[in-house]
């Protein structure tokens, strides 16, 4: 394209933009740029009228180069490139500029170096879009299959949606029954149904699905491929019992004699050293804990062998591989709750009557170590007066900055199971402030508040202390009323902060997903794209992008299986349009682009008697790392090609008057 | 402040995937940092080349600073190893040049809006403190 004519598009963004700089002025700065044809501002841009004005301009003044200097491309590229589409022009003949997010955002205070800056920005982008040329993409199709890791309520909904619509999805779940945290709740706030009546059903329809395969007691180690068709490594974890043979009767798990901390009790009472998760386990089978078998330890024993009617336990088992081809990932691996002994200050740990708000789930449950009924577990004494602590290391600066989002709602839940079961017993609530923010939650909490013996204290214990009794003591600056009060309780129930689960920054590595400053998955947008990451294909689900409750939970998982449907039925993946481009006449062929490329999509080949580098579309993946080394120039990136930056950052040093 | 007092140019290259959306969201939260960087997209840190450097420092900027994701993070996988190595060679290049004050490497992850402020405003800092370059002038010159 000989003859370069420019179009320049300042957005006011209302006031974001306009209420900074004056984008009137700028725009008539840029029109005296070189190329430039037109030159207009308009108060929203991205708005129908602003895209027509600049369709309009485009047939009109036969534009071939737009610049839109408004908010960050990473907001509305598409956009404007859909309107250079509906123009007849290429859309990577478009340059955002940002003016916003860079600009107006942050440098308030200095409002004319703001707009010197904006100017400057601008013909920069007017340097550089005279050197961008029309790029195609290719199309490549897409495995219509999903993997969804994690097997809690949120990988559960999510993967029941996308079987649903046809699509096959494979389970991996770390443990060795799906269900996650609402399998270890006695009941859910606000209604106080019984969580296992409402999980359990869609458990087993999981398990029954004919597009669902589990992968219990198994993780995910390697992912390679791109969007539309990844390889997935999946590790299945030897259980030491024969799953296809055995057909969950129980039966060496009543014979077993061997015993171990229970984790789906949180460490309160005991399992069996070959175990179910729980009773309503999905799938319902055993699994061997080495570190508590006898035949492990010892050498001896071996009575679940001996018992077993079908002959499924094998001892010789190893860990197994496979390997899963999938086109969309859902993650949905949850949270963890926060260890509580780092707050020595509160003695958990230390002290048997201080537990965490998860242990008193446990408590409460019917098929809990207690049997439902709430004791001290020091003594197995009814407690009488129950101290609840909120924010037990959320909000803090030396823990978790974070709400935990359902740890207000969990402990008025708790008042009840409390009342509940020691009805003549006193609770004391510990809040910094009360959030109850859902449907429903500020009705229960005024119900909690109407009911005798109850009362909420606005402070944090200080230092906590246990009593010979094993009571606890401590004192809380109420402040309320100001008031320094002294507490005995005979139980303290933290309501404990949350954490991503120890095991996502390795996954997270493998899956090119960002964090937040908790830990948390990183969302592409936090509003309007909160299930869809900057990794394309790969989609979250539930509380590993953010503490939840299990309404926002499901609808969250169902939002991402919903996004993760559209992907996977849409049918192709388009390659990136950033790819790695050879200039053949100036290629060696030495060879080094491929060296450093990432996707070994770069082959050396033999053409016409001289070897050069060829690239392969579907594999490039677009980062311009050939291009750096490319000692001659001749391997260049679409859209970054080395003319292209340089004529842009040369600007930029030198300035623009 | 005084009155006309010297304000540099930096030029700062950012990785789409992490340092530039760490730096939108400076702009999101409304955190303030110094006007004087102007920065150029790139799809990974990666991508930056010695001659981009040495470009911005010949044009007229009185500083450069490279951004990309954590080591680890890289969108690419591996894109900021490679900037990582270039970038100790470079060093070299530019303490022969006398230089190399003026160049740094940082990353700055998406959601380090706060810390990418106080990268951007250490750096112009202690540009102004090196005070002006004028390598273009110098070249131009001669
Ligand atoms: C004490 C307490 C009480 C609560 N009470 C209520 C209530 O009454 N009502 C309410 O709405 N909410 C309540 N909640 C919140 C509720 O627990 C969450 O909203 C819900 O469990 C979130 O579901 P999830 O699927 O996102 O995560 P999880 O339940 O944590 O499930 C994640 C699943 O992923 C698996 N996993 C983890 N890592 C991996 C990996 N690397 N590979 C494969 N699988 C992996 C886990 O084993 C687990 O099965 C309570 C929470 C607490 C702590
Ligand atoms: S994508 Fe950020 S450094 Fe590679």
């Amino acid at each position: 394209m000989s003859d370069v004519r420019i179009g320049v598009y300042v957005c006011h963004c209302g006031k974001n933009i306009g209420g900074v700089i004056n984008p009137a002025k700028v725009a008539e700065f840029a029109s005296r740029l070189p190329n430039v044809v037109v030159s207009r501002d308009y108060m929203y841009m991205c708005s129908s009228p602003g895209q027509a004005l600049i369709e309009d301009d485009i047939k009109k003044y036969n534009l071939n180069r737009v610049i839109v200097a408004a908010c960050s491309p990473r907001m509305h590229e598409p956009t404007f490139q859909a309107v250079l589409k509906r123009a007849g022009l290429n859309p990577w003949l478009l340059q955002m500029v940002n003016i916003r997010e860079h600009v107006t955002w942050v440098h308030e205070d200095t409002p004319d170096k703001a707009e010197e800056k904006a100017e400057e920005l601008i013909a920069a982008a007017v340097a550089r879009a005279a050197h961008l040329y029309e790029i195609t993409t290719e199309k490549a199709p897409v495995v219509k299959s999903a993997l969804v890791i994690g097997g809690g309520i949120a990988g559960i909904r999510a993967a029941l949606d996308l079987a649903n619509a046809g699509i096959k999805v494979y389970l991996v779940e770390k443990k060795q029954s799906i269900g996650g945290k609402m399998a270890q709740l006695d009941k859910t706030f606000p209604t106080l149904d019984c969580s296992k009546c409402i999980l359990t059903p869609l458990m087993v329809d999981v398990a029954r699905h004919p597009n669902i395969e589990i992968y219990a007691y198994s993780e995910v180690v390697d992912v390679s491929g791109s969007a539309g068709d990844f390889k997935v490594k999946v590790k299945l974890k030897p259980t030491y019992v024969d799953w296809s043979k055995c057909t969950g009767c129980g039966l060496c798990v009543e014979k077993c004699p061997g015993r171990a901390p229970s984790e789906f009790n949180e460490g309160l009472g005991f399992r069996k050293a070959i175990y179910f998760e729980f009773a309503q386990a999905v799938p319902r089978k055993p699994v061997i804990d080495p570190r508590y078998c006898l035949w492990f330890t010892k050498g001896i024993c071996r009575v679940c062998s001996k018992v077993c009617p079908v002959g499924a336990i094998d001892y010789e088992q190893k860990e197994r591989y496979v390997e899963l081809n999938v086109g969309a990932i859902v993650v949905a691996i949850g949270y963890e709750i926060y260890d509580m002994s780092k707050m020595v200050e509160y003695g958990y740990g230390k002290f048997k009557n201080v537990i965490t708000g998860l242990q008193l789930e446990r408590l409460s449950d019917a098929d809990g170590p207690t049997k439902g009924k709430i004791l001290r577990l020091s003594d197995g004494k009814e407690p009488k007066t129950v101290a609840i602590v909120l924010c037990a290391g959320s909000r803090d600066e030396k823990h978790v900055k974070y709400c935990c989002r359902f740890g207000c709602a969990a402990a008025l839940k708790h008042v009840y199971y409390i009342k509940h079961s020691v009805p003549d017993s006193k609770v004391l609530i510990f809040y910094t402030d009360v959030r109850a923010f859902g449907k429903g939650f500020e009705e229960f909490y005024q119900k909690v508040r109407s009911w005798d013996d109850v009362y909420f204290i606005r402070g944090r214990p200080a230092e906590i202390f246990e009593d010979k009794d094993g009571s606890l003591v401590f004192d809380v600056y109420d402040s309320n009323t100001g008031q320094l009060i002294n507490v005995k309780a005979d139980l303290v129930v933290l309501e404990s902060a949350v954490v991503p689960p120890k095991d996502w920054e390795p996954l997270r590595r493998l899956l090119k997903v960002s964090c937040d400053p908790g830990g948390f998955a990183l969302e592409l947008h936090p509003k309007l794209r909160p299930f869809e990451t900057t990794a394309d294909g790969i989609f979250l689900a539930g509380t590993i992008q953010g503490p939840k409750d299990i309404p926002d939970t499901v609808a969250h998982a169902a939002a991402a299986a919903a996004a993760a449907i559209g992907f996977l039925l849409k049918g192709y993946v388009e390659s990136v349009p950033y790819l790695a481009t050879v200039n053949e006449d100036l290629c060696s062929g030495c060879g080094l682009c491929a060296s450093v490329c990432p996707y070994d999509a770069i082959t050396i080949e033999e053409k016409e008697g001289r070897r050069v580098a060829k690239v392969n579309m579907i594999r490039c993946k677009g980062c311009g790392a050939c291009a750096a080394t490319c000692p001659s120039g001749a391997m260049q990136q679409n859209y970054f090609t080395d003319t292209q930056i340089l004529s842009e950052v040369s600007t930029l040093a030198g300035g623009a008057k | 402040m005084s009155e006309g007092r010297f304000e540099p140019r930096v030029v700062v290259f950012a990785c789409n995937w992490c340092s530039y959306a760490g730096i939108d969201l400076a702009g999101t939260s409304r955190i303030k940092y110094p006007h004087n960087v102007r920065i150029v997209k790139v799809m990974c840190s990666g991508r930056v080349n010695p001659e981009m450097v040495l470009k911005a420092l010949a044009d007229g900027a009185d500083g450069v600073l490279i951004t990309g994701c954590h080591p680890g993070d890289c969108h690419y996988i591996s894109g900021n190893y490679k900037t990582m190595r270039r970038y100790f060679l470079l060093k070299k290049l530019l303490k022969q040049l006398g230089l190399e004050e003026r160049v740094r490497l940082e990353w700055i992850s998406a959601s380090e809006g706060e810390r990418w402020a106080r990268v951007a405003t250490d750096f112009v800092e202690h540009i102004r403190r090196l005070g002006p370059l004028r390598l273009k002038e110098v070249m131009s010159s001669e």
